[in-house]
Parts: structure tokens; sequence; C-alpha cells
């Protein structure tokens, strides 16, 4: 099935939230901090507003609600409050009858500020002086499993670093409020969560949520860049205020300096394996930096810190991490939510180990690989399928590609043939599922029947990802409607809960397909009524009302003029807080293998082919399962050798797509996909997510080729060109180690404190003695 | 300092006065209500607002309207009449050449001006011979539509829709 909203989309007629308009709208913009951290002396507004065409001026004392907001922590204000946090922060907005007038506006206010040191070494944060009341550390978490004192034959560690990454949606941020008869807002926008604005735009406006309506207007990508709030609370301020419409929409500079990047992160970690390279122990560290506010910082820590041990079996570890506050721009969610992080540093060591015992790089992962029934360190228990080695066997199937193809480099950047080396890296990963530690995974939908018509209503996001063609899918399929319609989200219905997590087929999906079958069960009863009939022995098939398999009446023509309705919730079964039980609802597994052409003198890579086994479930709809493989191995390719939010002393540098690279159709490699489909359980059909697992996998895989392309140990993505050509990045620090059965077996314990500052790494190579 | 200029988008005549610094994107999507050229960027850096001007393509964001004064545009929407599809747009809806669609009327439009470039044989980077008719493969549909990013990274998709597109199957 093609997707229902691909016409409107090819024909360029789909509306996006850039391009809502309504008559007399209002135009509303930005003014930003310049400084990194600074204290707000004074703010004079009255420059603006005199200016013809200015309708409101809007600053931190204009907030009739509460100022602050936030997706975990509340610490953000809506508009600065006596202090700047990071480069870009909003000050104030502007409503003006056209966007230049607003701008001009902007510009006219007056702020004076006393710029104050920037904080922007993550590794000092804990033990520097607090940049907000609620401290500088969002988290901070540490647990031991076993005896991490264990050891093998060998022992090896290094520090790994990752770049921060800019979801880069293409469609700027943008959307439109509009005050509503009842006194309060109706936002049209682009976002992942309906409802999640809902609740913080009331807090903002001091409105009860049921008079902020939030509805979903066109979304152009969206990765995880889209799940704070960013122009949202400012639009409806400057509605409230005018009593007009008032439209915002971000430039591209803007889009970086505002959403929230991937975190740029600092993992240490030693493994030690015996000399069949089994792993005895591992024992992990994180510094990830969250920026100026908490956003989910406190949440995408946790996922970094307990998936540092792969898909692989460790009985004994200990791991730490800390997520801290810093006068760089906020990070938060984006595509993989920490764990591309913890990826590349734990397939960058199982390299390390196999080198160090001579083992090929897939046997020591299948001697590690995890299976059903393994505990992991943070004590939950596999209890669902865990193809971890029929991945990694299903990837070994895939041929490689021939020798040859265009050279590295392309227009103007000539790789002469004979400093162009082959290089082939694997990596697997294990990414969790859902929303995690507690938080409640739930969705609900309404759908209603009426003469062989369907219409859908949930307040699920469609990012691009392709949920309305699920839904469509699934009505069709259960309901044998002749025409389905999704209707536009919005906050009228029950919370969806994000678009992320690889979560909406199995959160959404779910209570679609749950209520369908309602709204079938019940047609059939009233089709068995009238006719006398037992309702058991109805069904539908190929739109048809049969009867023991005999067809009695089309859908379409089984009531006339009588709708059928039903609505459904579905919730994945409870998770738990961290060290308490079952802290994810599942995990997805997938194995990669990547293939490269480096040119050594020069240091550019050609990423040639990337073959993929994931751990999909039963596959919903092939063609969209590709798309979201093939998307996110770009995404994680340009993470591993493109793609970096280079920031210098809490600015960002390169906030264009000029000098912010994300992968073009020339840098795409090849990509060969195959499956693992164990069923998911409790799922519909055996359903599950894949979105974010292609990603994590390719960072590690691809800089695992270039590593072997290269000879060198490249401790950092994105791997930049210097990096190879001049040799840049510390080599691990292998230790033969004596052996040291662990003391102690099974159990975790988890400790809140902080057992050193994120700053004291151990030394290398002095432990396992 | 305004200026006068009349406009033909997508077979539709317009006359309207324009700021002299306004782009020819603005002028589209905020004065005639074409919205179908998107803005990504606005510095000619990812290709969304790529429309075919004067029968080539080129990106609006780029141009300004007073120096078009007179032009002939067609946009993604223009390509076909309403409720039909160009052959391109088909192409990329049989390929699944798209997810989130925001780059998709720039790529259409894109794959339009390549298809007539290889056709008036055109070479490009990635041609092998500069005197031959170039081919439609992987490396000369790529470089051709190397100037219109995708986030949602469809490309592997495009190549194909546009070979489709160009009777190559």
């Amino acid at each position: 099935m093609r997707r229902p909203d691909g016409q409107a989309k090819v024909r360029g007629e789909f509306s996006y939230a850039g391009d809502l308009h309504a008559e007399g709208m209002l135009h509303g913009v930005t003014l930003r901090s310049p400084h990194p951290h600074a204290r707000l002396l004074r703010i004079d507004t009255a420059a603006a507003r005199a200016l013809p065409g200015v309708h409101a001026v809007l600053t931190a004392a204009d907030v009739p609600g509460d100022l602050h907001f936030g997706l975990t922590l509340r610490d953000e204000p809506v508009l600065a409050d006596g202090v700047v946090r990071y480069a870009g922060e909003p000050v104030a907005v502007v409503a003006a009858i056209d966007p230049r007038t607003a701008r001009r506006a902007a510009r006219a206010i007056v702020v004076e500020y006393e710029p104050l040191p920037a904080q922007t070494d993550p590794t000092l944060a804990a033990d520097a002086e607090p940049l907000h009341a609620e401290g500088n550390v969002y988290r901070h978490l540490a647990y031991e499993c076993g005896d991490p004192r264990a050891r093998g034959v060998v022992t090896v560690e290094n520090t790994y670093r990752i770049g921060m990454q800019d979801p880069a949606f293409l469609a700027p941020e943008a959307g439109m409020a509009t005050p509503t008869a009842d006194g309060g807002v109706r936002l049209e926008v682009a976002t992942q969560w309906l409802h999640s604005d809902q609740r913080q735009i009331a807090w903002a406006t001091g409105l009860p949520p049921e008079k902020v309506q939030v509805v979903l207007a066109g979304v152009g990508g969206a990765f995880g860049g889209r799940e704070d709030v960013t122009l949202h609370t400012h639009a409806c301020l400057l509605a409230l205020a005018t009593g007009r419409p008032v439209k915002m929409e971000y430039t591209r500079e803007e889009s970086f300096l505002a959403h929230r990047q991937r975190h740029p992160g600092t993992i240490w970690l030693r493994h030690s394996a015996d000399a069949s390279g089994r792993v005895v122990s591992v024992e992990g560290r994180v510094v990830l930096d969250g920026g100026a506010y908490a956003s989910t910082s406190p949440v995408v820590i946790a996922n970094t810190v307990t998936l540092l041990q792969g898909p692989y079996r460790v009985d004994n570890g200990r791991f730490e991490g800390w997520s801290v506050r810093t006068n760089n721009p906020s990070c938060g969610a984006m595509r993989g939510f920490g764990v591309p992080q913890a990826a590349f540093a734990h397939e960058s060591q199982m390299d390390a180990l196999a080198a160090a015992l001579d083992l090929d790089p897939l046997e020591i992962r299948l001697r590690n690989a995890l299976r059903r029934g393994d505990t992991a360190t943070f004590g939950q228990r596999f209890t669902q399928p865990t193809p971890v080695r029929e991945v990694i066997e299903g990837l070994r199937a895939v041929p490689l590609p021939p020798a040859g193809g265009k050279l590295p480099g392309g227009v103007g950047r000539a790789s002469s043939p004979g400093s162009v080396r082959r290089g082939v890296g694997y990596a697997v990963t294990m990414k969790n599922l859902a929303f995690s530690e507690g938080h409640v995974d739930e969705s609900t939908a309404t759908v209603s029947l009426r003469d062989g018509h369907a219409t859908v209503h949930c307040a699920c996001a469609e990012v691009g990802q392709g949920f309305v063609t699920v839904a469509e899918q699934v009505a069709r399929t259960v309901l044998g409607a002749d025409t389905v319609t999704v209707t536009q989200p919005d906050t009228l219905i029950a919370s969806a809960g994000s678009t992320s997590a690889s979560r909406q087929t199995m959160a959404s999906g779910t209570a679609v397909h749950r209520a369908c079958v309602a709204v079938r069960d019940r047609l059939l009863a009233r089709v068995a009524r009238e006719r006398g009939l037992d309702a058991g022995l109805l069904s539908i098939q190929d739109g048809a009302v049969t009867c023991d398999g005999t067809p009695l009446v089309d859908v379409a023509a089984a009531t006339p003029g009588h709708t059928v309705r039903a609505t459904e919730h579905f919730a994945h079964p409870p998770t738990t807080a961290l060290g308490q039980g079952d802290v994810y609802v599942g995990f997805a597994f997938s194995a990669q293998r990547a293939v490269v052409d480096v040119d050594v003198e020069l240091g550019l890579v050609s990423v040639v082919q990337i073959a993929s086994c994931q751990d999909v479930g039963t596959v919903v709809n092939p063609t969209q399962l590709l798309g979201q493989i093939e998307g996110g191995i770009v995404q994680g390719m340009g993470l591993a050798v493109m793609e970096e939010v280079v920031v210098v002393d809490g600015h960002i540098t390169n906030p264009e797509f000029q000098d912010y690279l994300i992968p073009t159709i020339v840098d795409a490699p090849e990509v060969v996909s195959v499956y693992v489909t164990d069923p998911q359980p409790g799922m519909p059909h055996g359903w599950k997510g894949v979105g974010e697992p292609p990603l994590c996998t390719a960072v590690p895989a691809v800089a695992a080729a270039v590593r072997d392309a290269t000879g060198l140990p490249l401790p950092s993505v994105p791997i930049r060109p210097e990096h190879i050509a001049l040799g840049i990045g510390t080599p691990p620090t292998v230790t033969r180690t004596t052996p040291r059965p662990p003391a102690t077996t099974g159990g975790t314990a988890l400790s809140e404190e902080p057992a050193d500052r994120p700053g004291t790494w151990e030394s290398e190579g002095a432990a396992g003695h | 300092m305004d200026a006068e200029i009349s406009l033909r988008v997508d077979g539709q005549a317009h006359r309207l006065t324009v700021d002299t610094r306004t782009t020819l994107l603005d002028a589209m999507r905020e004065r005639l209500g074409v919205t179908s050229p998107k803005k990504g960027c606005d510095h000619g850096q990812c290709g969304a607002c790529t429309v075919l001007l004067d029968g080539e393509r080129q990106l609006p964001c780029l141009a300004l309207a007073v120096a078009h004064d007179g032009a002939e545009i067609t946009t993604a929407d223009g390509l076909a009449p309403p409720g039909e599809l160009h052959p391109v747009q088909q192409a990329f809806l049989d390929q699944d050449a798209f997810q989130c669609g925001y780059c998709t009327p720039g790529q259409v439009c894109s794959a339009v001006a390549v298809l007539d470039e290889v056709a008036r044989g055109w070479p490009s980077h990635a041609s092998t011979d500069l005197t031959a008719d170039p081919e439609l493969d992987h490396d000369e549909v790529s470089e051709r539509m190397s100037g219109n990013l995708c986030r949602c990274a469809a490309y592997v998709n495009i190549v194909p829709a546009v070979q489709q597109a160009g009777g190559r199957s």
C-alpha cells in the first residue's frame, strides 16, 4: 500500500506548518541572547512597541502563568528571566503585521547584558558554580552487577568521544496560534507530541489545558528535534496578547539555535575478556553534555549508561553516568536517544578486544551474544525473543560488494586510486523500545465505520514515518473498509504519547487495531442480530461480511446509514525505576556491516555499502520498513563521518547547511537489508518498532570500517579528514591481566551517590591487578 | 524601493508590486500564496524550493523577484493538471522516494530538469565520456540530484524513481 498522503506530497499540495495562513494574521519573531551566559541588567521595549505595525512585545514579565517549562525538570524559562544560559536563548518575542516589521522591532529592543564566564566543559560541570537553582547535574546514576573487579586474560580500555548532532529536519519550526472564542487558544504546529505541548503551553498561559487546543500541522521531519517546546508557547502568548492569529516560523539558523541536539558525550570503557573472547567484566563511565536546560537529559543518560553492555551477556560490571548542565546548546531527544553514543563506544571496545585476542570481529560478538533468559546488567531479564545470534548470522550471509567504484571525495576533491584503501567494519547493537523507567507508554484511538468508509482519529503525530499508512492498512484489513480517512491529530482525543522511541506502530498502531476490532465486533453483532445468525460464525473477509466462510453482504452495505464507532486504549505493561525490575518495554537488535573506501592521504571517506540485518518483529509494511532502515543508516553514517554541530565557547559556529554537512544523495551508500522477524509478544500480529536501531548501528559500523581501512584507532565521531590524514586519536590501552574470577555472582546494586566526580577518570591500564 | 513585476506561475499570470529585496521564493510563498516550493534554508543549500524557471531548474531563494520580471515558473504543483500526476511524481510515489515529503516538490522539479538535461546530452561530473549521451545510471542520477537534500534519506529510492520516470527500469 502506498502512502495515503503521498499524492499531495509529490504535488507540493500537502500543507506544512510553514504554509499556514490566516486572514489578518500577525507574524511573530524571537529576540535571542547573543551570549552563552550573562545577567540581564535591563530590557527596554519602548522603542519596539512604538514602531508602526507592532502589536505586542513580550518579555518574561508578560508571561501570565508559570514562567518555567520542560519535559522532565521544569527548569527552562519561556523567556529569559534575569539571566541567559545559552547563546540563542529567547529573551523577548514580537508580533507585527509582517515579518520585516517584526524583525525590525526585535532589533529595536534594548537589552543590557553583563556577560558572565561561560561554563562549557561538561567534565567540570559537577564541581562548577551552579548555573541554575536546580544545580548542574541533571542526573547521576551508578550501579554494579556481579563483581566488577573480575578479570580475564586481556583488558582493553579507552575514552570515546561523540559529537553533537542536529536533527536537521528540513522544515524549520513553524506554527500558528489563534485565540478562541472561549478565551483560550488553538495552536496548529509541527510537533511530535501534541499533549506534551498542550500541557506546557497551559502552564505558561495560565489556561486550563482544555482551553489550549493543539492541532498537528504538516510536519517536515522530526527525528526527536520536535519533542520539546520551542515557538509553541511564544505563538500562543502573542495570540492571546493581540487577539489575532500569530504565525511563527524559524529561519534555518534559528532552528539550529532553538531546538535540542543530540547529546555530545565522553565515554570511558574498560572490558576484560578471557582467552576465548568471553567478556568477563565491563566498567563504564559516561558524561553527556545536556547544555543549558534539562529537556530529556535525565532520561537520555539512563539509556546511554544501561546500554553500555551492548547486545552481549555481561555478568560483572560497574556503570556510572552524569548528564550535566553547561552553557552550551540544550540537548535532548534525537533518534536513538542516548544509544548511538553507547553503541559507538561498546562496539569500538569489542573490536579492540577481538584485535587483542586475534579473533574475528563477528566471532567475538557471537561468543558474547545475549540469549533469551539472560539478565541485563541493570537487572532486567530478557524474556522476549532475543535474536542477537540470528541478526549476526543473517548479516554474515549477505555477500560483500565488488571492489572498485567511485573514488572518495567528489567534485573538486580528487582522490588518487593509489591512496584509496577499502575497509570493512561490523557492529551489533541493542536499542530499547518505547518509553522507559515507569513512564506510561500508551495511546488511544477512535475508529468509526459508515457505509464502508472508516475514519481513524488518534493523536499520533505523523512526521514522515508513515503512521497514516499503518492506520489505513489496519482499518482496511480488519474492517474491510473501501476508503479510510485518518483525521488530523489533535488534543480533543486522549494522548498518543510522542512520535519517538520507535514506539508509534506498537502503541498507536495497537490502539487503532483494538478500536477496529471493537468496531468489527459491533458491526458483526448487529448483522447477526438483524439476520438471526450466530455472531460467532461471522467474520470480515475481502470487504464482505461472511458467515462460516460464505459471503453475506459487502461491509459497505451491511448497515446502511448506520455509524459504528469505538474508542480503545492501549498501554504497554508498566515499567519500573532503574534497579527495580523491567526498566524497558522491550528491545530490538541490529547488526550491520559497512564497506568504505578511504583516501588515506586526504582523509576522505566514501561509504560504499551498508548491509543490515535487523530484528523487526512481524513486518507491517515492507516498503516503509526499508525506508526507515535506509534513512536511519544514512543519518548514522552522517554522525560517523560528516555531521557535527561545532560549538566554540558556547556558540554554534556552523548553524547552516553550508558548514553542517548532512549526507547528500551522492554520500548515501547502497543499503542491503535483511530481517529477523520473530513476532514481538503482546503486539497485534507481533509488530515491533524499527526506526532507531539502524542509526545506532551505522555509527559504530562505519567507524569500524574506516579503522579497518586506515589502521588508525579513531576513538571520536564524527571522524574528520584530519583524524585520518594526521592520525589523530589515542588507541585503546591493552593490558594482559591475571585472570580473577568474580568473587560474587549476580544481582544489581544501585547507587545514586557519585563515587567520583566525572572529571576524575581512573588512570588507564592501572586496574586489573 | 518597490517595483512592479509580472510573473506567470503554473500557468497563471500575476502582477504584483514587490520590495526590490524580495526573493522570488518569498514573492511566491508570501505574496502569491504559492506554497509548493518549500523553504528549508533560504540560502541555496538544501534545494527544497527548486522550481523550473523559464524551463531550467533554479533556486528561487537565491533569486530576486525583480530580476525575473516576466518569468515563466513551474512548480511541482503545476507539472500536471489538478488531480493528475506527472510521470516523475508518479515514479516518486511508486518508489516511495520520500517520507516527510518536505523536500519532495523540489526533488520532483529537479528530477524533471535532470531528465531534460540528460535528453539534451548535457554531461555531468559523473559522466565518463563528455561527448557520449549520458546514461541514467546510478552515479549520473545521484550526481545530478545532489543539490537536493533529503533528511529522511529516501535517497536509495529517489535514484530508481528518476530512472523509472526516465524510462529506465
